[in-house]
């Protein structure tokens, strides 16, 4: 037992237990404020693999503008200090056994399959290499997934602004 | 045991996977469920990451995958939340049982 294996007992408990505090929690804006909790440790899970750049990401984008834009609409769209109705016995009682069944029997197969793990090579990765084959044309290069993603989230936002929109009702005086 | 394996990684990210497919099968507020959903893709995170950590620590194809998906789940929640904005205001509830129009 040394540190780093303490450490990630330590996180991968932190994130499973705010997970489930998120989907059992019955206040909505303690429910958001649990996803927070979750999406710290898993960032804190990537640093710990030694991927700084994705954790750095993580923090970025997850908790400084999915979990701010959830907390906005649920200002927006309800009271946040209400109590959420209690989800059925019966479905709640079934999706319990689904997931017990779903969960042994995947651990069962990634128990079972015997990963071979390469002989410990380190693994640190630098952002100029992930910046250098991010944009490279070359075989191993990511530049058109790059361009793809690029068009997708401009077609997201445009399509957020179109949806979102209130459209003007027409004025009534003019037409009566 | 002194070094972690990455079958208990994979474990984390299974357990997370079902919790999250809990949330989004018991839960009927539609900002619960956009929640549920952020877990999920949480945890194919780790496991990208995991499986280019652990089997391929020579490549980078896991960390571009992790980024891809980071950004598509920042698309796909915007995206969502101008929807239940949208139809909070025609339907003043965000219930999903309360939606149902398009249904027969």
């Amino acid at each position: 037992m040394n540190a780093s294996v303490i450490i990630f007992y330590i996180l991968s408990a932190f994130i499973l237990a705010s997970a489930l505090l998120a989907v059992v929690s019955g206040k909505i804006f303690r429910s958001a404020i649990f996803l927070l909790f979750t999406l710290i440790g898993t960032a804190a899970l990537f640093f710990w693999m030694g991927v700084e750049f994705i954790a750095a990401v993580q923090i970025i984008i997850y908790v400084g503008g999915i979990v701010v834009l959830i907390i906005f609409s649920i200002f927006l769209t309800q009271k946040s200090g209400d109590e959420m109705p209690k989800p059925l016995r019966n479905r709640s009682l079934f999706s319990v056994l689904a997931l017990i069944f779903g969960f042994t029997f995947t651990y069962r197969l990634i128990y079972e399959y015997g990963f071979v793990q390469t002989a410990h090579k380190s693994f640190n990765v630098k952002v100029s290499e992930i910046g250098a084959q991010m944009l490279s044309t070359k075989e191993h290069g990511f530049v058109l997934p790059f361009e793809v993603v690029s068009i997708l989230l401009l077609a997201s936002m445009i399509g957020c602004i179109v949806i979102a929109m209130k459209i003007k009702s027409p004025e009534r005086t003019d037409i009566q | 045991m002194n070094e972690i394996s990455i079958t208990q990684i994979l474990f984390v990210s299974t357990a997370l996977f079902f919790i999250g497919m809990y949330g989004l099968f018991t839960r009927r507020n539609m900002i619960t469920m956009l929640m549920a959903i952020e877990l999920i893709l949480n945890s194919v995170n780790i496991n990208f990451v995991a499986f280019n950590k652990y089997l391929y620590p020579d490549k980078l194809d896991g960390v571009f995958f992790a980024i891809f998906v980071i950004t598509i789940a920042a698309a796909e929640a915007a995206l969502a939340i101008a929807i239940i904005i949208n139809l909070y205001r025609s339907h003043q509830s965000i219930d999903v049982e309360d939606a149902n129009e398009l249904k027969y």
